[in-house]
This record gives structure tokens, C-alpha cells and sequence, in this order.
């Protein structure tokens, strides 16, 4: 069965595409890229107007299957994931029970074989249910598929602990995915130590408990030798770490979520569970630094940290609501309403950060590339639609997104993950 | 009339909302001293007073509060809610709502309480206090107390001492005292001071001592220790040293500054004995002009004139 992908700018920064041009696709594989290609038969799906980029990954999603399928489950989460514009998503691990074994990566595996419509790579704890107390069976979940290793949900606290993790993990090909959290600086906290904190009345988490466990895990990765990627990097002195990591050479990444790039603790206007993440949102001046950061490569690449909540858990009050905002579903139109369509940002930025920064992350991510031969792993991108973010929009099983009601322009029209059609005119399918 | 439909946080009131508590208060006063202290204002109203954390004090002002207002209160405190059944906070609102009560006071150990029940139902509220965020009608009192002691609250200053930091008293007090004009300044060690006291409209001073010349009202709050994230200070002993109100530090003050405490006073610690029961302290002014400012909140929010006249 052929399909060709018709008219659409095609973007590719990896190729050097950056064109109008028609992409054909047989057997699940990208045949042939090029002007005015035609397709015997088979399906035509008209690309006018629209961008077309390489398969976009999302290296940071609770998928929370098993234990909280009333939240999510993969099948749910990689619809939300699709319905974004996402062709791979990265499940974390602090799942229930956690996935700190071979076994548990290879039921994440299995079921995503049997369920998913986007390609999902399990990711395993590092240390026993993410306790931080002793060592997980890297060795075994690398075997069974984990390409990563984190604690995700809390940093792991013992510096020894931590030293330990990554001079194990440096035997696999996989980073350490580091949660950067001093819980006795961040204590109680429950949004950003300063204006919020004290206008709001509620405990605050400084930004140095952030950067304390940047600084430190900088320092480990150079000890050790071990691959570090800092998930949700949230401050300005964290991205100037890392940005003086990179330039003597550690190998570090890190990724900022949209929640962050977008929105700053001004949002906080009152008591708002669904403006409620860890890290807190920041300070404007934070927000502008993480923006610059994505523009210049210093951030990797930007990651949803997806937290899908009961809506009874999140309407409690702040202190005891859970942490997390949804993000699949609002990541793209978000960064094409407030980077691509104010010109900060081209789609070539976009497929970096949104595609291929994943796999300077985590190497072992599959590479996705606009190009004859590759897996047709496509997203198309119509930069004009209207987009008003609301409930009644998601796929995902949850709708705690710290982004209700605003109203943005573009979105995914057309996904295709192995060269089946996914997500058509905006819709999830599954008979594509 | 006031501007604001519920009273959470001083920024929900303008500087007229809140002279027009304290003079509503006024006339309150008066009746509180009458010997039959009942007025039909608020008959057939209901207020429930939802506790669902520990007070003696401030609950039983609201009750008096409204019982002197012929309003039907009704207490429900932590123990007897459905809190303690898993029912979340939404769901008692509309509970409650659906009983049609008219106003409810709500004491809470998580801040953003006040909201959350306005949210989901129809009553006014009034905050008696959440987690460590405001306490509004405790610093409306004492506004009260301060004003009829001085006559003014413009130009005043107030020093507020001791755990700023965990204190929802504070929290409304220094908002509340630069709204009328005077100027509140926080007092203590600075792991006891909120990150940011210029967002409570506060200066910050380190050293009692040192401002204690300046202040027209020594605002002394209790040490909080069950709020208090690890020990802030070395000892109670060193704290009273540095930041607790003694006679010795109280002779150091102007011969009309004032001392002031919400209550319950650790005697010994941020107060000595002498000082409490001197008579330049105002505690149990306070706690006097507290049923009258309560009473003069809750009329104003129940309608004011239309539910009849205040006296």
C-alpha cells in the first residue's frame, strides 16, 4: 500500500530539507522525496499549506500503566500522544508498581506492541521503586528494552547513591535521566520560593534546590564519565550550568517542558491545582532564559513531562493536590503559536528541538529522518488551524492541562508512525 | 455594602471596605455592652462556622459573632466534619450549599481553602484562617484596636515580630496595615521572614532592638512550633533574648506605643508575664473588638442595610 504526501514544506534540517516537495511511502518506509512524484495507487493526502516535519519524540510522558489506568494508560496516552503531533514517546518509570526490573520494561514493551499507536520506549528506575536506596537492575532492563535510566518524580538524594548509578550505567549505551530536586531544600514546597510563595501563603521551592542537584550531577557525570540528561530543567542558573558543562565537554543534555517555556509563576493568580508542577512554574525572567536556551541548542530538546491526574485528586486543596500538568496534546500548538508563528523560531529549530534533540539525549532512540529508506515516522503540521484548548479535545483519559482555555493556532493534521496513517485531518484512527 | 462578595484575603477589600467594617464595628461595640447584647439583624440566616482545624478562640468569636446577630450558627468542627470520611473539601461545600446556608466561616490548615469553597458554592465566606497564608478578620480587629488606642491608622508603625514566615496572621496584618496608610514592618530572624516580605507591602528589620524606638505598636506573634519546617532558631531561650517583649525592651518604647498579641501567648517567650499584664498591652482589647469587628463583617456581607439597621 503507497502513499504520497502531497505539497507540503517539507522540513528536515538532519537532510537539509527546507521545501516544498512530495514524499512517497511504501511498506511502511519513506521511498522517495522529491517535486512531483506520483503514486500508481494507493492514498494521496494533500500537504498544501502545510509543514511537514520528521516524526516528532517525546522523551518525558507518563504513560501510568501499570496502576493508574483511570489516568492513562499507554493506549490512551499514545492516542494523546499522536492527537500532539508525536510519533514516539518515552514511558517513565514511576509507574505502580515502578518499572525497576526487566520484567516490568517488557510488559511496557508488550503492551505498547498490542496497543499503542505511537511508538513508546520504556525507560527504568535507577534505583529499587525509585527509592534511591540501592541499585535497580540496569543490566536486565537494558536488556528487556529500557533506553534510560531515572528516578523521575524525586532526585535522587544521596550524592554516593547517585556516583554509584552512573558508574554502573556507563556500561550500557543509555543515559541517566536526573530529577534534580534537593528534597531538603524543596521541603514542603508547592510552587516557586518568592513572589508566589508569599502573596499565595503556601510553602515555597527555591530554585536552588533545583540547581544544587544540576551543579552536583554535572559534576558526577564528569567524575564518572556517564551520559547525564537533566529532565525538566526549570531555571536560569540551571541552563547556565549546563551551558558551561557543554562548553568544556561533559556529556550532559537536558530539556525544558512547554509548562515551563511558556507559562511562569504570574500565572498563579490564585489556587489553580492544574498550574501545580514539579518544578514549579518560575519566575518571567526564568521563562525568557529557557526560551533563549531552546533557540540556541543549549536546550536539547523540549519535553511534555505529560502528568495525567484524576480530576478528584486535582480539585483538593493546592498543598495536597498532585503535581503535573497534561502536555502531549498542547506541546505543538504551543510552540508553533508562541515561537514559530512570532518568528523567533523556524520548523527546522522546531524539528530539532521537537525530533531529533530526543536522540542527542537518549542515543538509542531510533534515528527519524525525512529521507528515502527511512521508517515513515510523519508529522504534519497545519500552522493556521485554530486551536482552543478545552476538555473535549483530548485523548488522553486525564484533562489536568495548565493551558485550558487559551486559545492558540496550529496543530498536527496528519500523523504517520511506520507509514500508517495515525492521526488523519485531526483525527485519531486506527484504520489507517 | 462592601465591594467584595467574600472576605479571604485583604486584597479582596479596598481601603473604604475596610473602613466601613471598623465603623459598622463601632456601633457593634456599643451593643456588646448592653446587657441584653442581641440584635435581630441577621434572624434567619444561617451561618456555619466550618472548622477543620483546631481553634477555641476564634470559633467561639464568630459564634457569639453571629448568635448576637440572631443568625442560626451552626459549628462544625474538623472532628465532626466529613473530613475526616475521605469527603473532599468540594464536595462539603456543596453539601452545605445545598443546605442553603447563607455564610461560612472557614478555618483551614491548607491555604486557598477559602477559594475553594467559594468556587463550589453559593455563600459568602469569610476566611477564619488558612494554613499559613490570611487571617483577614484578625487584622480587621486589630486595625479596630489599633484605631480606637490612637485615634488614627495612618501615619502608625507597626512592628510585627517574631515567625512572619508560617503566620497567616501576618499574612493580613501587612497588607492590611498598608492599605490604611500606616507601615508595617517585619521583625525576626530571617528564617522565620517569607522570601519575599515586599509582596506583603513589609519592611524587614533584623534587630528588635534597633526599631523598637520607632514603633508606635509592637505586634508580637506567637512562635508557631508545629509549623516550622526543622528548628529556625538555636533555642527558645536564645529567641525571647533576641525577639521577645520584655518590660526592660517595653521602657525603650514611645511612653504611648502599645503591645499587641493574637493569642495564645507563650508567656515567657515572645511575651513576658510583666508585659502581658501591664497595661500598655491591648490583648484583651483585642479580643474585645474581635465580636464586634466579626459581627460588623458579617452584617456588611449579608447585605447590609437591606437586612436592616446596624443598631
Amino acid at each position: 500500500m503507497a502513499l504520497l504526501l502531497k505539497g507540503g514544506h517539507v522540513v528536515d534540517p538532519e537532510v537539509g530539507l527546507d521545501e516544498v516537495a512530495d514524499i512517497v511511502v511504501r511498506d511502511g518506509v519513506i521511498q522517495e522525496v522529491g517535486l512531483n512524484l506520483s503514486i500508481p495507487k494507493g492514498q494521496t493526502v494533500d500537504c498544501g499549506g502545510s509543514v511537514v516535519l520528521p516524526g516528532l519524540t517525546d522523551i518525558h510522558v507518563h504513560l501510568r500503566e501499570p496502576g493508574r489506568e483511570d489516568e492513562e494508560t499507554i493506549a490512551s496516552g499514545t492516542r494523546a500522544a499522536v492527537n500532539g503531533g508525536f510519533t514516539a514517546v518515552c514511558a517513565m518509570p514511576n509507574t505502580t508498581p515502578p518499572a525497576d526490573e526487566g520484567a516490568a520494561i517488557e510488559f511496557v514493551r508488550r503492551r505498547a506492541e498490542a496497543e499503542a499507536v505511537a511508538r513508546v520506549y520504556p525507560i527504568g528506575a535507577i534505583t529499587v521503586g525509585g527509592r534511591g536506596e540501592a541499585l535497580a537492575e540496569m543490566g536486565d532492563m537494558y536488556s528487556a528494552g529500557a533506553v534510560a535510566f531515572t528516578d523521575d518524580g524525586r532526585g535522587v538524594q544521596d550524592a554516593g547513591m547517585m556516583r554509584r548509578a552512573m558508574d554502573y550505567a556507563k556500561m550500557f549505551p543509555v543515559p541517566i535521566v536526573s530529577h534534580c530536586e534537593d528534597a531538603s531544600l524543596s521541603g514542603k514546597g508547592v510552587v516557586n520560593e518568592g513572589v508566589v510563595s508569599t502573596r499565595l501563603g503556601l510553602p515555597g521551592w527555591p530554585a536552588a534546590a533545583e540547581e544544587t542537584m544540576v551543579s552536583r550531577d554535572i559534576r558526577l557525570a564528569e567524575l564518572t564519565g556517564c551520559r547525564l540528561h537533566i529532565a525538566h530543567l526549570s531555571t536560569a542558573g540551571s541552563l547556565g550550568l549546563v551551558r558551561a558543562a557543554k562548553a568544556r565537554g561533559v556529556r550532559v543534555t537536558c530539556e525544558v517542558t512547554p509548562h515551563h517555556l511558556f507559562l511562569d509563576e504570574d500565572a498563579l493568580s490564585g489556587y489553580d491545582t492544574n498550574l501545580k508542577m514539579n518544578p514549579p512554574l518560575r519566575t518571567a525572567d526564568d521563562r525568557e532564559a529557557l526560551v533563549e536556551g531552546v533557540l540556541d541548542g543549549t536546550v536539547d530538546c523540549v519535553a511534555t513531562d505529560h502528568a495525567p491526574h484524576a480530576a478528584h485528586e486535582k480539585e483538593l486543596e493546592f498543598e495536597l493536590a498532585p503535581f503535573g500538568t497534561t502536555g502531549l496534546e498542547t506541546a505543538l500548538s504551543l510552540v508553533c503559536t508562541h515561537l514559530v508563528r512570532t518568528g523567533r523560531a523556524s520548523w527546522s529549530d522546531v524539528a530539532r528541538f521537537m525530533c531529533h534533540g530526543a536522540r542527542r539525549a537518549i542515543p538509542l532512540l531510533p534515528e527519524v529522518r525525512l529521507a528515502a529508506g527511512s521508517p515513515a515516522d510523519v508529522t504534519v503540521v497545519d500552522p493556521e488551524a485554530n486551536v482552543d484548548i478545552a476538555p473535549s479535545m483530548f485523548e488522553s483519559s486525564s484533562t489536568n492541562s495548565a493551558f485550558l482555555g487559551q486559545k492558540l493556532k496550529g496543530r498536527a493534521v496528519h500523523v504517520l508512525v511506520g507509514g500508517r496513517v495515525v492521526l488523519r485531518d485531526g483525527k485519531v484512527t486506527t484504520d489507517g | 455594602m462592601l465591594s467584595c462578595r467574600h472576605i479571604m484575603q485583604m486584597s479582596d477589600m479596598t481601603p473604604e471596605d475596610i473602613t466601613s467594617v471598623l465603623d459598622t464595628a463601632e456601633s457593634f461595640r456599643e451593643v456588646n455592652q448592653r446587657r441584653i447584647k442581641k440584635l435581630p439583624t441577621l434572624r434567619g440566616r444561617t451561618v456555619i462556622n466550618l472548622f477543620l482545624e483546631a481553634s477555641t478562640r476564634t470559633r467561639t468569636s464568630f459564634e457569639i459573632a453571629a448568635k448576637r446577630l440572631s443568625a442560626d450558627a451552626i459549628n462544625m468542627s474538623g472532628s465532626a466534619s466529613a473530613t475526616v470520611k475521605g469527603e473532599s473539601l468540594r464536595d462539603t461545600a456543596k453539601t452545605l450549599s445545598a443546605m442553603a446556608c447563607d455564610l461560612i466561616v472557614v478555618r483551614h490548615a491548607f491555604a486557598g481553602a477559602p477559594q475553594l469553597l467559594a468556587e463550589s458554592m453559593d455563600a459568602c465566606v469569610i476566611n477564619g484562617g488558612d494554613g499559613r497564608h490570611q487571617h483577614p478578620t484578625q487584622a480587621l480587629l486589630d486595625l479596630y484596636t489599633m484605631r480606637e488606642r490612637f485615634g488614627r491608622l495612618e501615619g502608625l508603625t507597626v512592628g510585627i515580630v517574631g515567625d512572619v514566615a508560617h503566620s497567616r496572621v501576618a499574612g493580613s496584618l501587612a497588607p492590611a496595615l498598608r492599605a490604611v496608610g500606616a507601615t508595617p514592618v517585619v521583625v525576626g530572624p530571617p528564617t522565620l521572614m517569607p522570601a519575599r516580605p515586599d509582596v506583603l507591602g513589609a519592611e524587614v528589620a533584623h534587630s528588635l532592638d534597633e526599631v523598637l524606638p520607632d514603633l508606635d505598636v509592637a505586634y508580637m506573634l506567637r512562635i508557631q512550633m508545629e509549623r516550622a519546617e526543622g528548628m529556625p532558631f538555636p533555642s527558645l531561650r536564645e529567641y525571647a533574648r533576641l525577639f521577645g517583649m520584655n518590660s526592660r525592651r517595653l521602657a525603650r518604647m514611645k511612653s504611648h506605643a502599645i503591645v499587641m498579641h493574637p493569642g495564645p501567648m507563650n508567656r515567657g517567650v515572645e511575651i513576658s508575664a510583666e508585659v502581658a499584664d501591664s497595661d500598655r498591652s491591648v490583648v484583651l482589647g483585642q479580643v474585645e473588638s474581635g465580636v464586634a469587628v466579626r459581627m460588623a463583617a458579617m452584617y456588611l456581607l449579608l447585605g447590609g442595610a437591606e437586612s436592616g439597621a446596624a443598631a
